[in-house]
């Protein structure tokens, strides 16, 4: 008997490395109950173990099953399959993306007459310059065949057409609107070479929505470490006469364009590290972030909006909105779908009826704004992505609601979710094409 | 001779079949009642004759995914050796869901009834 459970112990140590604790214990229960019927039957405790682990399968062919299952370890089935190639073998070839991207935002600029005059050509293409590294580091994780290269990368060029071709006024508002929501449409074009060049699926969706988020954080940590790293580098030659604002001016932005692929090659590479802090940091922030909302609606509520509302309040209403739901998007796809509705479910939705109500004041405003002078670029493009996030956030809070009720499944919130994202990207893509033409290009 | 007739069916089983007819199956013994993963298979053996074969780790994934899409509710009970065991109970989301594949399986069933009925020799038939 002995025996029989150090063999048990050994073979849950070793599948306990491939599955999650939960899964280990019901598979040790399916493993036990089997082995009790076969010595019934007159096995040996030794038979009974060989012939109940063999009827339960390889672990690789599990824990695959399992990863395709719960697709947020879809690296898991990468990694198992993965053996001609260690993660070791791949920072080279990462590391020239990232140096290409580094190397293309200093030529760019030095083209741009750096450091003569201020470019807001740079500007406007900023995401065009870093963004298709990204894209192509993708492409060559992904293995993707010639033509979906071609896929991957021609959004790229046509948008770089557009942004060039249009003859904006310089200074003007459509430039600076493009400027904006290029990044955001262009991110959703990375989505394709990211998925494989298989778009579509919900779980590939979700899944490229817990990389933005995972991609953020290491960003922003990469972004700390740079900064201590450039202070401390300006302290120590400062006393050697090296002007230290030329170290800051060259090394700033390699540096932040070559982070956009190795916080990308992070993700993958150091995923359980990620995978362990995301839903640890959306757990302390999403009720931070519902006082604040729900504070900001009650102080507006009572001292109404019209007077201390002007462009720039407007902008960061809008930014509020869009972190608030990055915030929940990222707390559904982080979450364990088995769980049933807790606390955490709760706090998202106390956040997203506060940001509704001041989605609500704002629209409120910036209609009577409108009806009263008329459009603008500004106004246009700020009153379509109020109500986009209107959009988002109504649906979300209601399926939230649904779910905390148990009327409803996580799952139909997940795809609802993914499901609206390409109305995001549709709206990037109409403020950048359409609404300069439409006003002239001012 | 009726052994090996059977072994010669449990491998021509096609892989794909079983794995269409994974969800309705595991959905209907459900409907019979709360159980668990082990008496599932048990189940499932037993129904079959042993002729639908089941690694039986594969169950799980199935499982998980069915109450990922609502399917079925589950919860950790108490066995009678004391172990905690995983139950797993139909929802009515899932009721719909059999009532579905039912009607699918049925239409399927008798189509190829009504063209293999034409044939009236199966091979093996006599074994």
């Amino acid at each position: 008997m002995e025996g029989l459970e150090t063999e048990i112990a050994e073979w849950r140590d070793f599948i306990a490395r491939a599955l999650e604790g939960q899964e280990v214990e019901e598979l040790e229960g399916h493993l036990r109950d089997q082995i009790a019927d076969l010595t019934k039957a007159g096995l040996t405790d030794d038979e009974a173990f060989l012939v109940a682990v063999r009827r339960i399968g390889g672990v690789d062919d599990l824990s695959r099953e399992f990863a395709r299952e719960h697709s947020g370890r879809l690296w898991r089935q990468l990694v198992v399959s993965d053996d001609e190639e260690s993660p070791k073998s791949r920072w080279p070839v990462t590391l020239a993306f990232a140096m290409a991207a580094a190397i293309t935002i200093q030529v760019a600029r030095l083209a741009a007459g750096f450091p003569a005059e201020e470019s807001s050509w740079l500007t406007r293409n900023l995401s065009l310059l870093v963004l298709p590294f990204l894209a192509g580091y993708f492409a060559w994780r992904r293995r993707l065949a010639p033509l979906h290269w071609l896929f991957a990368l021609a959004p790229f060029v046509v948008a770089a057409a557009v942004v060039n071709l249009y003859p904006f006024v310089a200074g003007g508002s459509t430039e600076l609107l493009v400027a904006a929501h290029l990044p955001v449409a262009v991110w959703f074009v990375v989505a394709y070479p990211y998925m494989g060049g298989a778009p579509g699926s919900h779980e590939r969706r979700m899944d490229y929505v817990r990389f933005t988020g995972e991609w953020l954080i290491y960003y922003v940590l990469i972004a700390l470490g740079g900064g201590v790293l450039l202070g401390l580098t300006t302290l120590i030659l400062e006393p050697a006469g090296v002007d230290s604002e030329l170290i800051v001016e060259w090394a700033l932005p390699s540096g932040a364009a070559g982070a956009v692929v190795v916080a990308a090659w992070l993700v993958e590479a150091k995923q359980r590290v990620v995978e362990n802090m995301a839903p640890a940091l959306t757990m302390v922030f999403s009720p931070l972030f519902a006082v604040m909302l729900v504070g900001s609606a009650v102080v507006y509520a009572v001292t109404g909006l019209g007077g201390a509302f002007d462009r720039e309040l407007l902008g960061v209403f809008d930014l509020m909105m869009v972190v608030v739901l990055g915030l929940v998007l990222y707390g559904v796809c982080a979450r364990d779908p088995s769980k049933p509705p807790g606390w955490t479910d709760r706090i998202q939705l106390v956040a997203m009826a506060g940001a509704l109500v001041l989605d609500l004041m704002v629209l409120g405003v910036m209609i009577a704004r409108i009806s009263e002078l008329g459009f603008t670029p500004n106004r246009t493009a700020a009153l379509g992505l109020n109500l986009v996030l209107l959009v988002a956030l109504s649906g979300t809070a209601l399926l939230t609601a649904r779910f905390l009720k148990r009327d409803s499944t996580i799952h139909r919130l997940e795809r609802w979710q993914t499901g609206y994202l390409p109305v995001f990207a549709v709206w990037a893509a109409v403020v950048v094409v359409v609404l300069p033409p439409l006003f002239g290009f001012v | 001779m009726l052994t090996w007739y059977r072994r010669c069916v449990i491998v021509q089983i096609d892989k794909d079949l079983v794995a269409a007819s994974a969800t309705p199956l595991v959905l209907a013994i459900l409907a019979e009642g709360d159980s668990y993963g082990y008496a599932i298979l048990r189940r499932v053996r037993r129904l079959s004759a042993g002729e639908i074969e089941w690694t039986d780790g594969m169950l799980y994934p199935l499982l998980h995914r069915l109450h990922r899409l609502g399917y079925v509710a589950t919860e950790w009970r108490a066995s009678p050796e004391g172990r905690r065991r995983r139950y797993y109970t139909i929802t009515e989301e899932g009721r719909r869901a059999l009532t579905r594949r039912r009607s699918q399986w049925a239409t399927v069933t008798r189509a190829l009834d009504d063209v293999w009925g034409r044939f009236v020799v199966l091979p093996f038939a006599g074994a």
